[in-house]
């Protein structure tokens, strides 16, 4: 479904922030990329929704070469892509933002469903401006109702978990179970979060900008972290969770 | 009524005909059509152009429509309005200026000039769009005088609209507020050519617990400026709150004037101001949903000006 070869990004003067990557990941896959700050884990989920552009290599989806597409194009084409942190808007409401993304005028009923999906209350939500009145937390869960609205071939989380709480998150790894039954639809999600490597079908470590390690949770942990067993070493859960 | 004053009424005031309750529809210059209600007189001044607005007290739940239409070139309107709004009345006024130069190098122009006299604890919202039409290089010029006095627990909340049409603008808007009364003001510009737009705003909080909430967003195209001023006292116990914010595109230029003076050491005032272009991250937000460069942009700023 998607193909990542030989892709690389260096910024002037600066180190090579990604370097040769290559990766495919099928259809209707839950990925989740782990591995310290720094790592190019953002990068390449900005690469592969065309926010930023590789210095070399090719992307592929479904077939199709989309390493000079836009961003516009490759969201069209069936990428998603929910931001770390979620963009504020002055005077653009959350029935708006579900609107936009679902491509279509929905009625307040239909686009609330999308908000009781993230655990919101609609009706408290869905005629909020998507301003600074919105905490974080709250503002991250619009984020991931967008991308729920949007029902995508491939959806790009970076952190969701990232400004969550404890409730919150819990809601977010079912959200994403739920998300992960369509056989059609695949989910990438860069997290530090055991529970979310836990629950994905394959984890990749990224570490100096290049692909360590592919594989299930319990042979991927050990190499990343120069850990026999990370499951029970305090060490490692702390890296895990911070 | 010509089509052309039809289709201004209509985009001014969202009229397709003459309303129910009080109305005066002003057309180049003089009173077309005009009708008082039971709780609403209106009648025309005697020394100058204009008319006074009389509301009852206790007048409840009524609109007023007031529309001013300049539909040909070479009109320099000049008109007093002056409105009289009695003891616990609770009214929405309807105004808007639309100025139409056809195909003329000739221009025109509309200066209202409008007195707000609050009773106590009366209510009033007061909407007002400015549409300025036109394939010629005739200017089209609108200034309008606003002057608020507002007595003892009332509360006026003003809701003006100008998006592109109009040449040239100089608004001026005074205020006066009595113990527990609050005004709230809610401006939406955007200019784009070479248009010129000015609004200055001077309220004097004099009663205690007095409030004023200003918030001014502005869209500055192609080389188009727009100067914000705002001169905001707080004279006693009160609550004043200022906000100008702007996006420039183009060669757009915007400056924010704020003054803010506490007179008293119970006086609580605030002013934010923000002016840039469009973020890039919202740009990049919208186009991963799956809109375009333009349509992105044409949601950031409508949605601002909302």
């Amino acid at each position: 479904m998607l193909k990542l070869e030989n892709i690389s990004f260096e910024v002037e003067n600066e180190k090579e922030i990604l370097r040769d990557v290559n990766l495919t990941i099928e259809k209707g896959k839950f990925i989740a990329i782990t591995g310290p700050n720094g790592g190019g884990k953002s990068t390449l989920a900005r690469i592969i929704s065309g926010v930023l552009k590789p210095t070399k290599g090719k992307i592929t989806f479904y077939g199709e070469d989309i390493t000079d597409l836009s961003i516009t194009e490759r969201a069209q084409r069936g990428i998603s892509f929910g931001f770390q942190q979620p963009v504020r808007f002055k005077g653009i409401t959350v029935h708006d933002l579900i609107n936009i993304a679902k491509g279509e005028e929905l009625s307040v009923m239909d686009a609330s469903h999308y908000l009781s999906e993230v655990g919101l209350c609609a009706k408290d939500y869905i005629h909020r401006e998507l301003n600074d009145g919105l905490s974080g937390g709250e503002i991250k869960r619009i984020e991931i109702a967008t991308i729920i609205a949007r029902n995508t071939k491939l959806s790009i989380f970076d952190e969701p978990e990232a400004g969550i709480d404890l409730w919150s998150f819990n809601h977010l790894i079912d959200i994403f179970l739920k998300m992960h039954q369509s056989q059609e639809n695949s989910i990438v999600i860069i997290s530090h979060q055991e529970r979310i490597l836990d629950v994905a079908d394959e984890i990749i470590a990224m570490v100096d900008g290049a692909i360590v390690k592919r594989g299930a949770k319990e042979s991927v942990l050990p190499e990343l972290l120069h850990c026999e067993d990370p499951k029970n070493c305090l060490n490692c859960h702390d890296i895990l969770e911070a | 009524m010509n089509d052309i004053a039809k289709k201004l009424l209509k985009e001014v005031s969202g009229l397709d005909e003459m309303p129910k309750g009080a109305y005066n529809i002003r057309e180049n210059s003089k009173s077309v059509a005009r009708q008082s209600s039971e709780n609403i007189e209106i009648v025309s001044k005697e020394d100058k152009s204009g008319i006074d607005i009389i509301v009852k007290p206790d007048t409840k739940s009524e609109n007023v429509f007031i529309p001013a239409l300049v539909s040909c070139s070479g009109v320099h309107d000049l008109v007093y309005n002056d409105f009289f709004i009695g003891e616990n009345a609770d009214i929405t006024i309807i105004a808007g200026c639309g100025v139409s130069t056809g195909d003329s190098c000739d221009g025109s122009e509309h200066n209202g000039i409008h007195r707000f006299f609050l009773g106590k604890n009366s209510k009033v919202r007061y909407v007002e769009k400015h549409i300025g039409e036109g394939t010629g290089t005739g200017k089209r010029v609108i200034d309008p005088v606003t002057e608020v006095i507002q007595e003892e627990g009332s509360y006026m909340e003003m809701e003006t609209t100008q998006i592109k049409g109009v040449d040239s603008t100089r608004r001026f808007t005074t205020a006066k507020l009595k113990d527990g009364a609050k005004l709230v003001i809610k401006e939406k510009l955007m200019t784009h050519g070479e248009q010129f737009a000015e609004s200055k705003f001077e309220v004097d909080m004099d009663g205690e617990d007095s409030s004023v909430n200003l918030i001014s967003r502005s869209v500055a195209r192609d080389y188009s400026t727009q100067t914000f001023l705002s001169k905001i006292n707080g004279n006693t116990r009160c609550m004043g709150h200022s906000e100008c914010d702007a996006i420039i595109m183009d060669h757009g230029v915007v400056r924010a004037v704020p003054e803010i003076t506490a007179n008293s050491l119970d006086a609580t005032l605030i002013h934010e101001a923000a002016i840039g272009k469009i973020a890039g991250d919202q740009m990049i937000k919208l186009m991963t949903l799956g809109l375009t460069e333009g349509e992105a942009e044409a949601k950031i700023i409508d949605g601002f000006l909302n």
